[in-house]
Order: structure tokens, then sequence, then C-alpha cells
């Protein structure tokens, strides 16, 4: 009850910063929807990133979790992401190529990535109407489908798979139909 | 010696690779498709060298001129943009348009690879009596004007004569005109919606506006997103007939089939059936269903003007040949009464002398981004070292990111061609001269371009000017204004 009320501030919280007409990029937009549970005491302080909470940490090892990305050649990553930290922040500092147009502002459908084990993916909070809605416009969408900057490191999801979709289409075949935009 | 002066000016952003045989690409169109294509190339091809240019003094396509003011979350792809051109391989050069500054064979001769990734500029026609009225635009030309684009700055549409305007078509982009028509203006003014348009907007008649589609509200062309966003807008009423809502067993299949239609559907149905009454004053949105375009009228007391529009009722039926579901006429016909017509039907691509077109699609014809050049025989013929990314490839529709995935399959067609040798010459007698012999090409003709550099002092006088209003930027909207800065 407690967390998801929590979550739900979080998320209108992200929502107000988006509408805000003179919202700037800052690192502030990757605000996580449910690192409220575990770092709610240092966001009432301050809206510091969740990378640097992770360093004030004492004992930092025990704050990531692993986290594989499979890119569409079938070729495997594994990084250690800590805990508050979005996916795709994750892989923006690894180098794993996830698109993020936005920057995690929930405004395109870019860091799309399918989570490959259904246990993992209902341990996920549900998607929000906002992310729906982006993957609406997700190319092979599937149905553990996520936004990167969605999916935020918890140690319930330690281990978690993600997939990047293959990106593959042949535009000008016959008979493809375009999304509607 | 003017010459040396232009090299100097890109001298920041450019800088000469002495390696030996470069790719020298050539991108037209500085949009999503073209910067997606050029990001991929860059990183694919360590040799190449690629030149954006564009035929405005400014970058970034429909982001600038299409994407709504009050969707700056949409424009932060702009920084992904803006980082391409960080790279010392790349170069945004604008102000040059192919088909007036330099043709399209010129083009081939100067770069090994051209890929047109300019977009459609122009407009689909109904084709039905009475579209030349005056009080008729485009979606295009009305969204052109609001986001300050120096072609249409001087639109000045009459919103003062009337209070009620039709849109017709019920896509995004209908969506997005409706919503700038609609939403207070105290909260399109804090965006970087173009000033002369807050001040028109400000002093709008229009009250009450029709969206009006051919078909059901099973096959709206929107998306969820811009849907939930026109029906929360503030003190709004919305009005959809619930009878319109009633499904056929073949509109359940396409709604089984397909998420979005069925995402769509579920907020149009919650929209009719919220039961909210119409309060003396509101703003009024009607979504109209199963209504096609028959004429346009013209006002009695004003010649030249439209009226009105005359609308023939539709039923939705399957087409044996495609399996889609299409509207056909009924023959019975209603009018709505109006002053402002905005027709937001699709946009179309215009082609340049000496480039494969095909009319009827309104694209260039292609396989894999690779330019057909001849289709007829049982061979295909592709146009050497030419490729096509974006809306000219495929059509208008999409969104941002469908030109990440458009530009992976035209940069893919480049890598295989170039493996097979096909596109770089071997001797260095035959090379291509790439950039430099584009500027040297400009500068014989007088054609002042703009380099990054220069769009970055556009960039930093609109976001110092809209500091004083409160605004993200002011937009600078005429060519004058833009040269100006540029070279100042």
């Amino acid at each position: 009850m407690y967390i998801s009320k929590f979550s739900q501030l979080g998320a209108r919280a992200v929502k107000n910063f988006i509408e805000a007409p003179l919202a700037s990029t800052s690192r502030v937009l990757h605000l996580p929807l449910d690192q409220n549970r575990y770092l709610l005491p240092l966001m009432q302080k301050s809206f510091t990133t969740a990378a640097d909470n992770a360093f004030e940490e004492p004992n930092e090892e025990k704050q990531k979790i692993s986290v594989t990305f499979v890119d569409n050649d079938g070729e495997e990553k594994n990084i250690k992401v800590p805990v508050g930290m979005s996916m795709l922040e994750a892989a923006h500092e690894n180098d794993v190529e996830l698109e993020g147009a936005c920057e995690g502002s929930l405004a395109c459908s870019t860091c799309h990535v399918i989570v490959m084990d259904v246990d993992y993916y209902n341990k996920l909070e549900d998607p929000t109407d906002e992310e729906n809605d982006m993957l609406d416009l997700a190319f092979g969408l599937s149905e553990t489908s996520r936004l990167g900057c969605q999916i935020i490191a918890n140690p319930d999801i330690d281990g978690i798979r993600l997939a990047i979709p293959a990106a593959t289409r042949n535009f000008a075949a016959d008979g493809y139909k375009p999304k509607p935009h | 010696m003017a010459m040396s002066i232009a090299l100097k000016r890109l001298s920041r952003s450019f800088s000469t690779i002495s390696s030996s045989n470069p790719l020298r690409v050539c991108v037209v169109g500085s949009g999503p498709a073209g910067f997606y294509t050029a990001d991929k190339l860059l990183k694919k091809h360590e040799r190449a060298e690629i030149d954006i240019i564009d035929r405005l003094p400014t970058p970034f396509g429909l982001v600038r001129s299409g994407v709504a003011p009050d969707h700056p979350e949409t424009k932060i792809v702009t920084n992904q943009f803006s980082r391409v051109v960080q790279n010392e391989r790349c170069s945004f050069i604008g102000n040059v348009s192919l088909g007036s500054s330099i043709s399209l064979s010129e083009l081939c001769a100067i770069y090994d690879v051209v890929v047109l990734a300019y977009g459609a500029e122009s407009d689909r026609v109904l084709g039905v009596p009475g579209e030349e009225l005056a009080g008729i635009y485009s979606a295009r030309e009305f969204v052109w004007w609001y986001n300050g684009h120096p072609d249409c700055s001087k639109l000045d549409p009459d919103l003062m004569s009337t209070d009620t305007a039709v849109i017709l078509g019920q896509g995004n982009v209908a969506l997005d005109v409706a919503r700038i028509l609609l939403r207070p203006t105290f909260e399109l003014a804090s965006t970087d919606i173009a000033s002369h348009a807050v001040a028109a907007l400000e002093k709008s008649c229009i009250r009450k506006v029709y969206l009006v589609g051919r078909r059901g509200p099973v096959q709206a062309a929107c998306t969820a997103k811009e849907l939930r966003e026109v029906l929360g807008i503030k003190d709004l009423y919305v009005h959809i007939d619930e009878a319109d809502l009633l499904k056929t067993p073949a509109d359940e299949e396409e709604l089984k089939n397909s998420r979005i239609h069925r995402r769509v559907y579920e907020l149009l149905s919650k929209a009719a059936s919220s039961g909210a009454s119409h309060i003396s004053g509101q703003r009024e949105l009607h979504f109209v269903f199963f209504q096609k375009p028959d004429r346009f009228l013209e006002s009695d007391d004003k010649s030249g003007y439209v009226s009105g529009v005359r609308f023939e009722k539709t039923i939705v039926k399957e087409n044996t040949e495609s399996g889609k579901q299409i509207a056909a006429g009924t023959g019975h016909f209603e009018n709505i009464e109006c002053g402002l017509v905005l027709k937001s039907i699709g946009y179309k691509s215009v082609p340049v002398d000496g480039l494969p077109f095909d009319h009827h699609k309104g694209i260039v014809p292609n396989v894999g981004g690779r330019v057909l050049s001849d289709a007829s025989g049982d061979r295909m013929q592709f146009e050497k070292g030419l490729y096509v990314c974006g809306w000219l490839k495929r059509g208008p529709t999409g969104i941002i990111a469908t030109n990440h995935h458009c530009a992976e399959e035209t940069v893919a067609s480049i890598s295989e061609d170039v493996e097979k040798g096909v596109l770089i010459p071997m001797s260095s007698s035959q090379q291509k001269p790439g950039r430099e012999g584009l500027l040297q090409l400009l500068d014989s003709r007088n054609v002042r371009f703009v380099s990054f550099g220069e769009w970055e002092k556009i960039d930093t006088a609109e976001k110092r000017r809209g500091m004083l209003k409160s605004k993200p930027r002011e937009k600078l909207t005429t060519w004058r204004e833009l040269l100006k800065i540029a070279s100042e």
C-alpha cells in the first residue's frame, strides 16, 4: 500500500516535470518511478541522481544488481547496475547500444526492451498509461515489453535479462503497413 | 579568395581528413531520417565523411517545424542529433536547396554516396469542388505557421471571422491542430510557439472544432497519447455520438489485432460515455465519424470564401482485394457550417529533376533504401550511390523513432554496397571531391550556406529572446532574420 502510494506520487512528479513547458533535460528527468522505497530519505533531501546516491552508500557492492542485455545479434553483455538506476542510464553508462531519444522523459519508444523471463516481468510495477501509450508505438512489441527508462534496478530483479528488439524490417516490402502516427 | 573565407568559416567544425579513400557522403535533409542515417553511417564506417545539407538555415526538420510546441519532451532528441554534428567527420551545411542551389546529378558527381532524406514538403489534395476557396488550409501550412517555419510565417489564417473550424482527418497532426486551436492560450504562451501565432490565437473566435473522419472510431489514425491529451484539455466540452461506437464483427477482429486501435477506441468510448453536459461558453470539440467531404461551400456574402463543408455519410466495409476496411458513400449528405477548414489528410513528397519517383505512392521507388532506376525489366536496376530514407522512402507516416529503424535499413544497404566495392573508387585519381567540391560549387553560385556553428548563433539568439518572455525559445521566423543572425 505504502509503496504503491509513493510510486504513484513519483509517477505524478515525473509527469509534472514533463509537462512543465520549461522542463529542462537535466538528469532529474531520469527520476525513476519506484526508487522511492529505497531512496525516499535521500530524495527528500535533494534531487540527486540515482547514480550519485549509489556512491554514497557504504557498501557499494551490495547495492548493485546484475543485468544482462542481449542485442539483436544475440550477443550478451552483463553489467552491474546500482540500485535505483534506470536500465536506460545503465545501458548508456556501459556502452550498450540502446537508443534514448527523449532521454527518459516518456516521450518516445526508442528504449524499448523485452524482459526475457516472465517471472522478472511480473516483479516490475505495472506500466503507467503514459508508458503504455509509448509502448503502443514500439517496434516488435511483445507481452513482456517495457521501456528501459522505466525499469529501475532493485534487488528483486537481480539477474534480469533484457533483449533489445531486432530492428530489421523491410519498409519497402509490398503489403507492409506502417503504423499510423 | 572567397573560397578560402568560406573554408575558414567552417574550420571550427570541419577538419581535413588525410586518410586515403574516404567514403564521401551527402545526406539531403536534416530531419530525423537524415540525422539517424548520418549517426549510423559514422558508427559503421570509420572512413565516412558526411555532409548533411538542408534547404533551411536551421537543422532538425520536423522536430523543429512539425512537433507541436507543447511537446517539448519530444524535441529532446535534438540533443542527440547535435552530438552527431560534433563528430569531426560530420557537418551541417544549411541554406542549400537541392534542385535550385545544386542539382541531383551535380551532387552525385561530387559524392560517393547521396542519401535523400528530405521528407514530404507538400500536401495530398482531396480533389473535391471548392478546395481552392479562401479559409481552407492544409494542416501542414497551419503547423508551419504556429511553429514559425519561415515559409509560412505570413500565412495569417483568419481566426476572427468565424467561431467554427472543421479539421478533415483524425490522425495525430489533426489532433495537434485541434489542441492548438482549443487549448487555453496562456498554456501555449510559455512554449516555443511562434509569437505571431500566440497573438492570433489570443484573439481567436474559434469556439467549436469538428474533427471529421471518413471511417469509424475503430479505424481512427491517432495514437492514445495524443488523444488522451486533447480529451484532457481544460474546460472543454467533448462530443462523441455513442451510436458511432457500435462495432461490426469486422471491427472486433480489427481491434483484436491492434493494440493501439484498441486503446484509442477505449479512450473514445470512455469520453463518449462520460456524460459531461455542455456548459455555455465552453469551447467544444466534436468527433465526427463516417463522413467524407463531398464539396466545399462558398459563402453567399463573402465571395471566394468557404462557408461550410458538405459531407457524404459513409459506411465502412471490407475491400475484397486488400482486405482493408474502407469507407463507402451512402448517398446521404449533410453540411457543417464553418469559416475555417484545415485539411489533415496527409503530406506528399516532391520529386527533384532526375529522381525516379512513384507519383501514385508519393515515394521514391526503392528496395531497402536503394533507389530503383528501372523496375520494369526482369532485373532490377539501381541508381549507383543513390539512396533514400524517411518519408521519401516509405511515405509520410510514423513517429520519430520509425526513422531510426528506417535509417538502419538504408545504412545496411550502403554497407553492403561498400563491401561489394562498388562505391569507393580504387585509384585516387578517380576520387570524388566531396565537401570541397560542394563548397566550390556553392561559392561559384553565390549560395551563402549556413554552418552548424552559425546555426548555434541562431539557437543562442532564439533562447535569449525566449528568456525575456519566459519561453524556451522565441523562434526567428523569417529568412531575413535567420540569415542575418547567422552572419553576425
